[in-house]
């Protein structure tokens, strides 16, 4: 029985009322938790520069997450790449080979402190150097027999045979130069301690970090006292950041959005162009594939301007190359291979494909039909992928798109069983693409390009690329690759990428490095003006 | 009571068993080579191929049978640790704080407001009937049939870039908990206030109410006395689940407003394959289901008595 008593009634009006106490207590607690971690309450908009990117952030490894790290200016490499992808001064202010090119000496800057205030000489340089060769990045696969001291202000490394791209790498973000007591024992960073224009002043991984002005930089002192880091996951998030003025620099915006900008006065909409390249990766030992023909005819049933007008939303990102415009010698100026059906058709009747009574194309009594694998990664993949299942359609080719993850191309690639993939590739990795063309388009060809395709010339001229440094050969021997490539369509390339950026009208210096390694935060300024904000 | 928190206790055990196992069971079979799925994670898609693979097939020992790595797991489990991130290294119980504790204070603060407006809303759509029980209902449909991302973008729209007085994303600030609050207690909310008009309804409907307004008490007595209690056993227990639903599933709101919750982070580490990460976030929300149901339960059990005595 329930007991009714006055003492009763009494006792269950204190417990409702400590019920209730103890709930708000505890979300009042829980806010106070949550939020007393929040930025630096010296950090207000008027000295802080917001920053909103896709890129989430997990470590503080260079070798995993370190670009965000470059991007931000906390972080710096021995050698830099200007926005053509020539090599300039770093860390280190010359480098040069030996006449064998087989050792390459590096002068570091003079007086450059970390943020620690310990100096920055060759034998951090070289520790910092050794620890990144020891985990994944572009060191451990170079041909490095030594990383030593020469003396004080000068580092060598010493290859086991000529490296042509090794200035290269060590611009590369996962060979960022930490102070040593940056890392532990093991030599995993505890603290980001780099010599960088701004230090690491909040890291609330995947999310958000903020950096604070680095008094003691060597280089170019930054004017902007705070800059923040924040993950939009959501494009159209990010798009109403910038709209509202609550971001200053919104990188990386959906281009199908870009009209809901053109009403905001405080925003300016940057689009430049990035050596990113939306391409098919085909399997040349394929039935169906391994003729130069089919792929040729696969190729010319692109109707590439619609895909780049109508699904990436930039007319002009239609194109038959693998290398962009930017790329110098790699680039072959002639004009763009034009859509055409019935040349397709042609190259394929050739081949001995006909069509049957319901449009499809057979040989021997077998279908052509092909599965194309993608991943959802990147959005616009599963939509050009269904694009070109339409297009190929046209010709006859019955196409199977299989959408999983993109585990599944290297993979594939391994074990043989991959026939097409769409895949978008960054050729920029890397600031001198030689590295990463030999990978994959030599000997067979390599996880993220060819496959199983072989072309003796490309691989003589790769393997010169590699080791000689001899200029004029070298721009040679690139077009010959480009040639090849674009020829024989090991991979056939649909589009460039163009990379779109917002920035409010109180940011000033705003520059954009196509290899998205910087973000030149200690060369902006904000100035005041009355904002959204 | 004591016998259904006992029955609780093993209860949680055996969820915890359960979630963990299930979880190790699926991730094992999901397509796709590991090692490359937690490679791009760790490196950047850019930055995968197959030597990268490798190392991390190597540092995680994938190439172990099933059986070890679940043993492994168990043995750990055992001793209250949850292991370390496979892509970020980190313990995972750090993790899974942050993100656990960021999404607790979103769904409480969530259901507290859906609450509020439903309590306001039901009940008076069930005293006023007509047009505006009629409007509600409208409202109330609305609502619901919008997804909540859609929810959140309207009040992103409308206070923070046409009435700029919240920020659009982000946390570390009370301002930064409105619009995802908002967003998620209307959602909540539309489908809530008619669990109570219902319930209103049927409470001053039942022959005690009436009576109890026929022997003299005035209409505000009569709801205090006689209503609050009878129409807020079904509705806290409605509550209750919609908590739990919450906790697990307001992705699309943490990815909107860039809210560092723990629906976001299962999913990334589901995309990811980290698989500690994935049973850790799946641990701590089969034991806060488990909780959360227990205390719907022992409130619902002291507001009224009956089913336990029966």
């Amino acid at each position: 029985m329930t007991e009714l008593s006055y003492a009763a009634i009494r006792r269950r009006k204190t417990r409702i009322k400590a019920a209730l106490t103890g709930g708000v207590s505890l979300i009042l607690c829980l806010m106070f938790v949550l939020f007393s971690q929040a930025t630096n309450k010296n950090q207000n908009r008027s000295n802080t520069l917001a920053i909103s990117g896709s890129w989430e952030f997990t470590s503080l490894e260079p070798s995993k997450q370190g670009y965000i790290y470059t991007r931000m200016n906390i972080l710096e490499t021995l050698l830099n790449v200007d926005a053509k992808g020539a090599m300039i001064p770093g860390l280190a202010q010359a480098w040069q080979s030996s006449a064998d090119e087989k050792t390459w000496t590096l002068t570091l800057q003079p007086n450059v402190l970390f943020q620690d205030g310990s100096p920055l000489n060759a034998t951090a340089v070289v520790s910092a150097l050794r620890i990144a060769q020891g985990k994944h990045g572009v060191l451990k696969k170079a041909p490095i027999d030594e990383i030593r001291v020469k003396n004080s202000q000068q580092v060598e490394i010493v290859l086991s045979q000529p490296h042509t791209v090794l200035p290269a790498l060590l611009a590369h973000y996962s060979t960022a130069i930490l102070a040593p007591s940056a890392y532990n024992k093991e030599g995993t960073v505890t603290s980001l301690i780099g010599s960088g224009a701004y230090l690491l002043e909040t890291f609330e991984p995947p999310h958000k970090l903020s950096v604070k002005a680095n008094p003691t930089y060597w280089g170019i002192k930054p004017s902007i006292e705070y800059a923040q880091y924040l993950t939009g996951h959501r494009a159209e998030s990010r798009i109403l950041q910038a709209k509202s003025g609550e971001a200053d620099i919104v990188y990386t915006l959906d281009a199908a959005m870009l009209e809901q900008l053109s009403t905001a006065d405080n925003v300016e909409v940057h689009s430049d162009a990035i050596p990113r390249t939306l391409l098919l990766k085909l399997n040349a030992t394929h039935p169906f594939l391994a003729a130069v023909e089919a792929r040729q005819a696969l190729s010319l049933a692109i109707n590439r301007p619609t895909i780049a007008k109508q699904v990436l939303h930039v007319s002009e990102a239609a194109s038959d190359q693998i290398f962009a415009s930017s790329m110098g010698a790699w680039y072959l100026d002639q004009p763009q291979e034009d859509y055409n059906l019935e040349k397709a058709a042609n190259l394929l009747a050739g081949l001995g494909w006909q069509k049957d009574a319901q449009g499809w194309l057979v040989r021997d009594g077998e279908r052509f039909h092909l599965t194309l694998t993608t991943y959802a990664d990147r959005p616009e993949l599963t939509t050009v992928a269904t694009a070109l299942q339409a297009q190929w359609k046209q010709l006859g080719v019955d196409l199977k798109v299989d959408i999983t993850n993109s585990s599944m191309i290297p993979s594939g690639h391994a074990d043989n069983s991959l026939e097409v993939a769409l895949i978008a590739r960054n050729l920029g990795v890397i600031a001198d693409p030689v590295s990463l063309i030999a990978n994959e388009y030599t000997h067979g060809g390599g996880d993220w390009g060819a496959m199983n395709w072989h072309n003796k010339e490309v691989d003589q001229a790769l393997e010169r690329l590699t080791t000689q440094s001899n200029s004029e050969q070298a721009q040679r021997d690139a077009k010959l690759v480009a040639t090849a490539i674009y020829q024989e369509k090991p991979v056939i390339s649909i589009a460039n990428y163009q990379q779109h950026n917002a920035v409010n009208t109180r940011v000033k210096g705003y520059q954009f490095d196509p290899f998205l390694r910087d973000y030149f935060i200690n060369k902006m300024e904000l100035v005041d003006h009355v904002d959204a904000h | 009571m004591w016998t259904l928190i006992k029955h609780r206790i093993f209860q949680l055990i055996l969820v915890v068993w359960g979630v963990g196992t299930l979880t190790f069971v699926l991730m094992r079979n999901l397509p796709g080579d590991m090692a490359y799925r937690i490679a791009a994670s760790r490196y950047g898609q850019d930055s995968v191929d197959s030597a990268a693979a490798e190392i991390v097939r190597q540092e995680l020992g994938l190439d172990a049978s099933w059986w070890q790595s679940y043993a492994h797991w168990l043995t750990d489990l055992v001793q209250f640790n949850l292991g370390k991130s496979l892509v970020s290294g980190l313990p995972v119980i750090d993790t899974v704080q942050h993100q656990l504790g960021h999404s607790v204070l979103l769904a409480f603060t969530g259901v507290l407001f859906a609450s509020l407006i439903a309590i306001a809303i039901g009940v008076l759509s069930a005293f006023r009937q007509g047009a505006l029980d009629h409007g509600f209902l409208w409202l109330s449909t609305l609502l619901r049939s919008m997804p909540v991302f859609v929810i959140g973008l309207m009040l992103i729209l409308i206070f923070a870039v046409a009435w700029p007085i919240l920020p659009v994303a982000g946390f570390g600030t009370w301002q930064h908990l409105v619009l995802p609050t908002l967003a998620l207690a209307l959602s909540l909310a539309a489908v809530s206030n008619r669990v109570v008009r219902n319930n209103t309804l049927k409470v001053i409907r039942a022959p005690f109410y009436q009576f109890a307004a026929i022997k003299g008490l005035s209409p505000t007595q009569t709801f205090i006395q006689h209503g609050i209690r009878n129409i807020s056993v079904p509705v806290i227990a409605f509550i209750g689940i919609q908590l739990v639903t919450v906790i697990e599933g307001i992705v699309m709101i943490e990815s909107l407003f860039s809210w560092p919750g723990i629906g976001h982070g299962l999913a990334h580490a589901i995309f990811a394959r980290d698989i500690p990460v994935i049973q850790g976030c799946a641990l701590m929300m089969g034991i806060l289901f488990v909780l959360l149901n227990t205390c719907v339960d022992l409130l619902c059990h002291w507001i009224d008595p009956r089913g336990a005595q029966s």
